[in-house]
């Protein structure tokens, strides 16, 4: 299978390729680790004239925690989250999903920028990424732009970057005190996509209430979702088994899911209340450690 | 476009369209040991590692292994030798039809080169990605296993 034909570039600094973009406009299309892009142009689900190439950038393959967030930039693979002790360190919900985005070759050239823009409801990271609260940052021959996940994530495979944008990384803020996150994913086989997947980050305050919650849906919606009504109920609460089955119950209410091979609806949304639960509970534990 | 790869130690100067996908272009130079299996991304028989790392080349273009040295399983051999994986293989029938083998080799020799002793999990894990419709698997972890165990007594 070939993709319709389109002229290629691979500049080695982002001034090049953000003047590339600027020039080029909507039929410009920037290619990280292709594992999403160019299987959808074999396919002809998309047809760029123009693939700006950012693998050659230098500096966008950092992971760092510094100035209060925790960066990953554009170029970080799947795998280097995987094996960053930095990450294991700083965030539970990040390093939790890691291993379980796609299969190991998939995840030795796909990124979580790439995948954070492609903006696949069934996909993993913009789940953690509501879930911990990232910001976007993008950069454009005009300048800078840092974008909260919330306004990020429009709709299904929609982003709100605008023509001529690049995403240079994503940052979370880096939680201090004693807090906790996961990513529980149900797949059918190894490397699949999720057929439901929750994300949760606590944080405790000094009183052991929860001080900050976040809770995360993927594969039930036209895109990753906030469940927000459940995150309310957690916060300046006492954690136990009552409030967290109480979220678990309420993440299930903002699923919206769709019966198909993978299974009902109905059976999705119990899902979603359990993962919650236990995805609470493991975040707890976490917190607690 | 000119692009200049280094395919299994040869150096190479090739003039490509920048839609030639990676996998197209190896077989093309009459290295066809790299398979096409469903071209979509799903099942690794066109693993290939590029600066030691296994990659799908179905997804993947030509121009992007500009620079880069690229291992197939015709760079397993060296010296008229095969390499440990490929002697395991064969030793402990790790394959049947052959047509996942070349992609199940070149992950698992990457993934020897990491973890020299991995356990069976490990390698499970390591080859999630390579899918073989006739072993069961069973013999596929047995050759990597054997494999790790010959290249530490070396
Ligand atoms: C077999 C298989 C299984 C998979 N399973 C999963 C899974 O379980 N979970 C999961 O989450 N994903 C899964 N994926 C998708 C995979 O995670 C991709 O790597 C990811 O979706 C896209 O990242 P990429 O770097 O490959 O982006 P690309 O494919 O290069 O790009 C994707 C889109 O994002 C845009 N883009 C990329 N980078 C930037 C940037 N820096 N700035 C602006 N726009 C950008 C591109 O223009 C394009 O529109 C799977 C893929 C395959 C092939
Ligand atoms: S042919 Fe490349 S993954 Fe199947
Ligand atoms: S031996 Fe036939 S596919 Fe693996």
């Amino acid at each position: 299978m070939y993709p319709a034909a389109f002229a290629y570039s691979a500049p080695e600094t982002l001034d090049e390729a953000l003047a590339t973009l600027s020039q080029e406009g909507e039929s410009a299309r920037v290619l990280a680790g292709g594992q999403s892009l160019i299987p959808m142009m074999k396919l002809r689900l998309a047809s760029p004239a123009h693939l700006v190439d950012i693998n050659n950038i230098s500096g966008l393959d950092h992971i760092n925690s510094a100035n209060g967030y925790l960066r990953i930039g554009a170029l970080v693979r799947h795998n280097d989250i995987v094996n960053s002790a930095d990450i294991a360190a700083h965030n539970g919900a990040i390093a939790s999903a890691a291993p379980w985005v796609a299969d190991p070759l998939v995840r030795n050239r796909g990124t979580l920028c790439g995948s954070v823009a492609h903006c696949d409801p069934e996909g993993d990271w913009n789940s953690v990424m509501l879930a911990v609260r990232a910001e976007v940052v993008a950069q454009s021959a005009a300048g800078e732009r840092v974008i909260p996940i919330d306004d990020f994530v429009v709709d299904f495979f929609t982003n709100s970057l605008e023509p001529g944008e690049i995403v240079t990384e994503v940052r979370i803020p880096k939680y201090t005190g004693k807090g906790g996150g996961a990513y529980l994913k149900l797949e059918r086989k190894i490397g699949d996509y999720a057929t439901v997947a929750v994300a949760t980050q606590l944080q405790l305050g000094d009183d052991g209430k929860i001080s900050e919650a976040g809770v995360a849906l993927t594969a039930v919606n036209n895109k990753n979702t906030r469940a927000t009504a459940a995150e309310q109920a957690l916060v300046g609460q006492e954690p136990s088994d009552e409030l967290f089955k109480e979220a678990g119950a309420l993440a299930a209410r903002a699923a919206e899911p769709e019966s198909n091979v993978r299974g009902t609806a109905e059976w999705k949304r119990n899902v979603v209340s359990v993962y919650t639960r236990r995805g609470l509970e493991a975040s707890l534990a976490q917190a607690r450690a | 476009m000119q692009i200049n790869v280094t395919l299994n130690g040869a150096s190479l100067s090739s003039d490509v369209e920048a839609r030639q996908l990676l996998v197209d272009y190896i077989r093309g130079t009459g290295a066809t040991g790299t398979h096409i299996g469903c071209d979509t991304t799903s099942c690794g028989a066109c693993t290939v590692l590029i600066d030691g790392t296994p990659m799908k080349s179905c997804t993947m273009f030509a121009v992007q292994a500009n620079g880069k040295s690229i291992t197939t399983v015709e760079g397993l051999k060296q010296n008229g030798e095969l390499h440990q994986i490929q002697a395991s293989f064969k030793e402990k029938h790790g394959l049947q039809c052959g047509f996942c083998t070349p992609g199940m080799m070149l992950t698992s020799a990457a993934l020897l080169e990491q973890n020299p002793e991995p356990s069976e999990d490990d390698i499970r894990w390591a080859i999630s990605g390579n899918i073989c419709r006739c072993t069961g698997y069973v013999n596929i972890v047995k050759a990597v296993q054997h494999a790790g165990e010959e290249m530490r007594k070396s």
